[in-house]
């Protein structure tokens, strides 16, 4: 049986807890299909890094940065409603990576691999997750208004163009720390989820805020944990368990 | 003389080659209310938005020095569906300001609203009690400017300070400039200084005082449909 330490650890909570913290505002934003999407984008990238036998997550990530800013200037240089060019984008990124990994590797790639990370990965990862939670939690202010109006918060000196663009690129980020656990079909459905069940319970933002990291972080240990119990793939039985919580958080609502 | 705490040369506005706003140009005094008419389509919304730098434009728009912008947009304009409580929503505009906690409960005070209502997420608010709260937000901070889109008839609460009786309050007690589009011409004859009479397909814009702005004749240029201007007494307050 393969045994988990803390360590081991350590970089899955941290993702868990970017992920449900990044997905309050992707659900509050009306995202949730945009950013199912948006993690397709890092396949082309893990393919092409595939065919120059470097790190598929390096090739990952440099995708969905550059799927980030493209999506952000299309939307904002053009008036074509968000969820048309994002479902023209990363609908291409997905066909083109598919055609550019196969077999095993296509496998990982959506859903995520068993292998343990390397100390040097867990602490890169670790530090990106610190990253997109330091943003969450300094921006809350003004990514609450922005939500609210967004001219509203051009009153309070808000830049709300450069605003989305930083969100977007943690949001990018919070994909790809999960992109070795979950793969890009999963690991937008961790960061939604969660947020999606905590936006359906809470009634203020920082209730919303803490129901989606314990759930987040929740699905994860319990899915990293059981994995080897169950002999079933770890990001599958994350994002069941996830989901579980969902259907437990819309019976407590109706009860409520 | 009062010196202007806004001035406004030929400014326009385009969307795709479509005029929004052509040339419009006026003056507000600091500490005088400006009231913006004009028929739906005419620009009064888009007129707003160029003055807070929302859309870009054509024309000179100069805001007094030291000027600081409190705005209340339409309420179809805001997003309300969102797990977020009326102190959320200050406590956000505290934190970018760096305001105090006291400036919350202040703006709460200064629009009638309990502490108990702004502890309940937005959603739950009424429509008067949510202007309410949006009156709240943009006088946080100590705005010298404030641009009030549309107060809403008929949402006040009974027995309650009018939303109009509030805004005239809350300019005199804060030594206020204000802006403000309304339907109401009896209230703009009454209390704005001067009228901006924006006209439907944007031919012409009247600026001047109520009494030079609203006639039948102007009204009806600008409106496109005879329209006349009757004065109740049960609008004075």
């Amino acid at each position: 049986m393969t045994t988990i330490s803390p360590e081991t650890l350590a970089l899955p909570v941290a993702m868990a807890v970017a992920a449900g913290l990044v997905g309050c505002f992707a659900v509050m934003r009306r995202m949730t299909l945009a950013s199912d999407a948006i993690s397709h984008v890092a396949l082309p990238g893990i393919g092409i890094a595939l065919v120059l036998r470097i790190n598929p997550l390096v090739g990952g990530i440099a995708a969905l940065v550059i799927g980030t800013i493209l999506v952000w200037g299309l939307e904002h240089r053009t008036k074509l409603p968000t969820e048309a060019v994002i479902g023209v984008v990363f609908s291409a990124a997905l066909a083109i990576g598919s055609m550019l990994t196969s077999g095993e590797n296509l496998i990982e790639a959506l859903f995520g691999a068993a292998r343990s990370p390397g100390l040097l990965e867990v602490s890169l990862g670790c530090a990106g997750a610190v990253l997109v939670v330091a943003f969450v939690l300094r921006a809350r202010s003004r990514l609450v208004i922005a939500l609210v109006s967004s001219d509203l918060a051009r009153t309070v000196g808000i830049d709300v163009r450069r605003l989305d663009l930083v969100y977007l690129l943690a949001f990018a980020l919070a994909v790809a720390l999960g992109l070795r656990y979950l793969g890009v079909l999963l690991m937008g459905s961790l960061i939604i989820i969660p947020a999606t069940t905590a936006r359906y319970v809470a009634r203020s933002l920082g209730s919303m805020l803490v129901v989606a990291v314990v759930i987040s972080v929740a699905s994860t240990l319990l899915g990293t944990l059981g994995a080897p119990l169950l002999h079933v793939g770890g990001g599958p039985l994350i994002i069941a368990i996830a989901a579980g919580f969902f259907m437990l958080g819309l019976l407590w609502h109706r009860r409520a | 003389m009062t010196p202007n705490a806004l001035e406004v040369e030929g400014l326009g506005v385009r969307f795709g080659g479509t005029p929004a706003l052509a040339d419009v140009s006026f003056v507000v005094p600091q500490g005088g209310t400006l009231a913006v008419i004009g028929p739906n389509g005419s620009g009064k919304t888009v007129l707003f938005k160029a003055l807070i730098g929302a859309v870009r434009h054509e024309g000179e728009i100069r805001w007094a020095e030291g000027t600081r912008i409190g705005y209340v947009p339409q309420k179809l304009d805001i997003e309300r569906d969102l797990p977020i409580t009326g102190f959320d929503f200050l406590r956000a505009k505290a934190s970018v300001l760096r305001a105090p906690e006291a400036d919350i409960r202040r703006s709460l005070k200064l629009v009638n609203l309990t502490p108990k209502v702004a502890s309940r997420p937005i959603d739950t608010f009424s429509g008067g009690q949510f202007q309410r709260l949006l009156l709240a937000f943009a006088v946080m901070g100590r705005p010298t400017v404030l641009l009030f889109d549309e107060p809403t008839a008929g949402v006040d609460e009974p027995g309650e300070e009018s939303l109009y009786a509030m805004i005239r309050r809350l300019q005199k007690e804060e030594h206020l400039t204000l802006l403000l589009i309304s339907h109401e011409l009896a209230l703009v004859y009454q209390h704005a200084d001067t009228v901006l009479c924006l006209s439907a397909g944007h031919r012409t814009a009247f600026f001047g005082v109520p009494e030079d702005v609203l006639t039948p004749e102007r009204l009806r240029e600008a409106y496109r449909v005879p329209l006349k201007l009757h004065v109740h007494d049960d609008h004075l307050s």
